[in-house]
This record gives structure tokens, sequence and C-alpha cells, in this order.
């Protein structure tokens, strides 16, 4: 056992808590009032190799590992969930299907572009009326004269309307019984991106609905084989999982320590709360739960780096740390009291952010459905 | 495209900003067992000696620095950012060297490196200390440009803005030199993630007193010629007063406060 980081890891980690620290908390508040997207941020994420970590240096990418990625998704969050996702999502979602499915002309086409971080990735599952059901997606590809013809719709999408975004792949019916993978780039007619969606949080992040109409793209933009498409975005969720898990670590560990500054300095009945032992309690349960949830997100990203089997705990990390986010930033906002309510304090907009974690990329039912399969139940 | 040079850049490693700052009362010196970094002012240094780099690829920037030897883990940083190699010197003997005893030991390491240029940041971030530039350039005999808001290389000479109070000064001054920079020349970069990954393959050389020639008692405490004597806390501040705010009145106490003693 050895729970050292390596030196690089312990780098990396030390160059992204300082990025974020100097770059983006002093704009946080303001791209998340003004719900802008983070186009400076993402551009100089780009120039540190921050947009495409896991990818090969021969795909543009930086040659990373899962854990320096989860690493760098943890210290992005405990500053700004908005900026962690537009990664996480980008990396995960975006850019990954591509690197593990795409043949060897695909790579060479999108991947330099979007692991750089010039272009933006997106991955478009979510339906209308498909969330945790997505086998039952109704979106159609149908092949012909040589080119899918797409037809449906995709909701809650990451990254698919900013003016760098670069192409969605969607899971889309190509026959009754068999779901494929399709690359569809931006600007294709027919494809239509709606206007950001309001959301209760991750306000400088881009979501959209995405609609397709007749929307006509060569049959080379297939994905992998055709009917894989279930199998595909199952084993990109499993990944992504880490991420997501990691922004829960990040999350409640930037309110943590905001809780455990206030406490510090805020008196009442002439001493600082921190030393009233209600306030006290709560910070050590806090430490103690995002110790334990950030093993788990650890462990998880070191069985995928040694090319284990790790869909189990990225299932396990990512439920864990969504619940354990939801209660530390509760109670993070509960210690700050009245001024927590307020938007000075970046604690309202940790809280507004926290909810969707137990949502997005599989909801905390669905993390359970996972794991007890996994179990053999 | 300019004249590739070797660029020597001075760095020191002291407590990071986050870690306690404890002043051990036997030995009277900083604690340094806290984690550490790199001194930011030096920092702006290390950027612009890269910035060099980046116009004439053949520049070697070599960081150079006394300390123990866990501190090449902080070091690792400037590798990451793109400086080529490192030296630290590092020796039990070092430790405690005063202002004179640490630029004998640098400036032997400096002359064993023999750049063209030397850069140094304004001052170190622990003890504030501003004048080893100039001691390591007097022991050198080299011309030295300091608070240089401006760095250029042409025809085998630096040109400086020096910045004052009043504006800047334009200086020149033939290689080899020693410039320090100001705090106000660059922001440094950040390691990239390729960078931070290359770093190890990257030479660090840990060099003992005797690599360098240097006798034990010219350094650490034999060679200072300063010692502290005595420790105290500042002195707190008897006439300060507290204004209370009660539904924004203190701003408006403030104010007046001020401005009874024509200070506004």
């Amino acid at each position: 056992m050895n729970y050292d980081l390596s030196e690089e890891h312990a780098l990396l980690r030390r160059t992204v808590r300082e990025f974020a620290e100097q770059r983006i908390a002093p704009v946080a508040e303001e791209l998340d009032r003004e719900h802008r997207f983070p186009y400076e941020i993402v551009a100089e994420l780009a120039e540190l190799g921050l947009m495409g970590i896991p990818i090969p240096e021969e795909y543009g990418g930086s040659g990373g590992d899962t854990l320096g990625y989860a690493l760098s998704i943890e210290e992005l969050t405990r500053i700004d969930s908005s900026v962690a996702i537009t990664v996480a999502a980008h990396t995960s979602l975006g850019t990954m299907p591509i690197l593990l499915y795409g043949s060897e002309e695909q790579k060479r086409k999108w991947l330099p572009d979007l692991a750089s971080g010039r272009k933006l990735g997106a991955f478009g599952l979510t339906e209308p009326d498909a969330g945790s059901d997505a086998g039952a997606a109704q979106t159609r590809a149908d092949l012909r004269d040589g080119h899918w013809v797409v037809n449906g719709s995709k909701i809650f999408i990451t990254n698919a309307g900013t003016d760098i975004s670069g192409c969605v792949t969607i899971a889309a019916r190509t026959s009754a019984d068999e779901v494929s993978n399709v690359i569809v780039p931006n600007g294709t007619p027919g494809y239509d991106i709606s206007a950001p969606l309001e959301k209760m949080g991750w306000n400088a992040s881009d979501t959209r609905e995405l609609s397709f109409v007749d929307c006509t793209v060569p049959e080379g933009n297939l994905l992998g084989p055709r009917g894989q498409g279930f199998r595909q975005f199952l084993e990109i969720l499993d990944g992504g999982r880490i991420s997501v898990a990691a922004m829960g670590v990040g999350l409640a560990q930037g309110a943590y320590e905001q809780a455990l500054g206030y406490a510090r300095e805020r008196e009442q009945f002439g001493r600082p709360i921190a030393k009233l032992q209600a306030v006290s309690f709560k910070l050590a349960d806090m430490a103690t739960e995002i110790e334990a949830g950030r093993q788990l997100v650890y462990k998880a990203a070191w069985l995928k780096d040694q090319g284990r089997p790790f869909g189990q705990e990225a299932a396990m990390a990512k439920l864990y740390t969504g619940i354990l986010s939801n209660r530390v930033v509760n109670e993070a906002l509960q210690i700050h009291g009245g001024y927590g309510y307020m938007e000075e304090y970046p604690i309202a907009r940790f809280y507004r952010d926290q909810k969707v974690l137990e949502i997005g990329e599989g909801t905390n039912e669905v993390q359970r459905m996972v794991i007890a399969r996994h179990l053999g139940l | 495209m300019l004249a590739p040079v070797k660029v020597a850049v001075c760095m020191k490693e002291v407590p990071a900003a986050a870690a306690p700052k404890r002043i051990d009362p036997g030995t009277k010196r900083l604690d340094r067992s806290v984690e550490g970094a790199l001194n930011d002012f030096d920092t702006h240094a290390l950027e612009e000696a890269l910035r060099l780099k980046d116009s004439a690829a053949e520049t070697e920037v070599v960081v150079v620095s006394m300390a123990p030897e866990r501190a090449s883990e902080s070091l690792r940083k400037a590798l990451a950012m793109g400086a080529d190699r490192v030296v630290l010197v590092s020796d039990e003997a070092a430790a405690g060297s005063d202002l004179v005893a640490t630029t004998a030991v640098l400036a032997a390491a400096l002359e064993r490196e023999s750049p063209d240029l030397t850069l140094f940041g304004q001052q170190a971030g622990d003890a504030d200390g501003a004048v080893l530039w100039a001691a390591i350039a007097d022991r050198l005999r080299l011309p030295m440009i300091s608070q240089a808001a401006s760095l250029e290389l042409q025809d085998g000479k630096v040109r400086s803005k020096r910045q004052t109070e009043f504006g800047y000064d334009v200086l020149e001054a033939p290689l080899p030199c020693v410039v320090a920079v100001s705090d106000a020349i660059n922001d440094p970069r950040y390691p990239s993630l390729k960078g931070i990954m290359g770093a190890k393959k990257k030479p660090q050389d840990v060099v003992s007193l005797a690599d360098l020639g240097v006798e034990p008692g010219r350094a650490g405490e034999a060679g200072s010629r300063t010692a502290v004597l005595a420790l105290a806390e500042p002195p707190s501040r008897g006439d300060s007063r507290r204004i209370e705010d009660d539904g924004g009145s203190a701003a408006t106490e403030i104010l007046s406060y001020l401005t009874e003693r024509k200070l506004l």
C-alpha cells in the first residue's frame, strides 16, 4: 500500500489548485451571476493541457492518467463547479467516445482539436422521455444513400452550444432494436441547438436541448460497429462517474473549508463559533466523510489506470460523494447562518451547484442499480 | 531570434503560503520542516529566463538554489515550468547561513556554472531580505541592475527599465551581469501538464560544499558574520481604538476620525 501521491500527481494538484484560486476564484461569482460561459478560463486550461488530460499525446492530449484527471477535476470543483463540469463533460463524455471507439481516421479528424481544447465535445444521450432509462431513447438515425438521417431530440446536454463546440456524439436508434452512436458536427443543417437552459446551479456551464430534423451526416460518422451504442455509452458513463465523483469530493472540500474559515472568525456568545461543540462536531464529521469519499474516488481512478474492472467502484464513488456533498454543503451553509443564505458568500453558489451531482451522469438510484447488478442481484 | 545564452536563476524555497510560520526558539531559525514552495518573487525571475528561452530555443536555463535536500520537490516546479536543470547546494554545514555565508556558497555555485546572465527575484518572501543579489554581484565583481521592470538582450548587453519612485531609469549592462527583477515584470506561467510529467526526466544535481570547493568554515553559522541574539513579538499597539459597527455607524465614525486628523 502507498497512500502518497507521486511527485507528478502532487505537483499537478498544487498547480490546478493555484490556477483555480488565482484565475477562477476572482471571477466565479460574476460568471455565475451573469450565466456567462468561461471562454477565457477554458482557453487558459487548454494552454496548460488540462482540456485533454487522459488523452494520448499523439492525438493532441497530455497523456496523463485517470488519477491525475480526477485530482484536477476535484481541485477545480473546490473553487467552481461550472468550470469543472465543462472540463469533465468535455473530457469524459465529449472526447472519450471518439478515443475509445473511433476509427483511426475519426480520431485523427476530431481528437487533436478536442484534446487540445480548441474545440469542445458533447455527448447526447438523455432525451425528454428517456433519462434513467437511457435505452429507451427514441432519436432515430436512418441510413439513406450513404448518409445517416437523424430525427429526434436530446436534453440537458453540456457543451453543445458554445462558440467553440465542435461536435456531439449522440445515441440513436439505427433500427427498432439497435442503438448506435453517431457523431454530428456543429453547424450541420437540421441540427438545432436551443437557447441555454435556465438551471438552479452550474450557471456558467453550457446546457442545451438539441433537436434533429432530417439532419444528415456521412455514413462514416458512425462510431464503432453498428448496434454497439448501448454497450458503448454504458462504458462511457462508467468512466464519467469517476470525474463526477471527483466533483463531489471537490465541492464538499470547498464547502467545508469555507465553513471552517467562517466558524473560526464568526463570534457569538463571546467566542468563535468553531469553539461550540455543535459546530465543531459538524466540521469533524465533514472532514471524516470527505476523507472517506476521496479514498473511494482515488481507488476507482487507480483501478481504471491499472486496466482493471472499475465500474462497481466508480458507481460507489459517485453515489457516496453525491450524498456526502449534499450533507456537507447543507451543514456548511448552516454554519454560515443567515450570511450563508446571501449570495455574498460563495457557499450559496456551492449549495445551488451541489444538487445535480446526485442526478447527472446517473442518479443516486441508478448508481444503486449499477452497484446491485455488480453484486449479482 | 536572439543569440542563445546561459541564464542562471537563483531561487529560494520558502514555507508555503498556507503552511504555519514558526521560528524555532532554540535555533532562532525559521522552521523549514513545514510544506515548502518556491519563493513567489523568484518565479518572476524564472519566467523572464523562460521568455528568453522561448525566443532563442538554445538558451539554457539553470536554477541554482541552496536549501535542505527536500527542497528538490519545490524546485521540481521550476523544471515543470520549463527550466532545463537544477543545481541544489545542500549541505548540513550550510544550515544557518546568514547573508555573508549564503553569498559565499551561491557565488561558488554560480562561478562553477559561469552563466551569461544571473537572475534574482526582488526579495525573499519569508525573511523579506532584498540584498542577496547585490552581495552576489559584488562577490562576483559583476555589473548589477535591480528592480528591473523589463529586460532585453541585445548584442551581448542587457537593457532594462529600473522601476523607481518617479518613473523608470533605462539601464544597460554588458554580459555577464546580475539582474534582480521586480515582481511587476511579468506574470509567471503555470506549469503545463506535459511540463509536470517531463520534469522528472530533467537533471537535478545535488552538490555539497566540498563539490564547490567551499571550506565548511565559510558557510553556515561558522561562516556567518551576524548572529541572532534574541527574538521578540512585535510590541502591541496600545493606542489603537476599536470602532464597533451599529447599523452602519462605523463608516461615519471612521470618516470623522480621519477628517479630524486631516488624513483625508
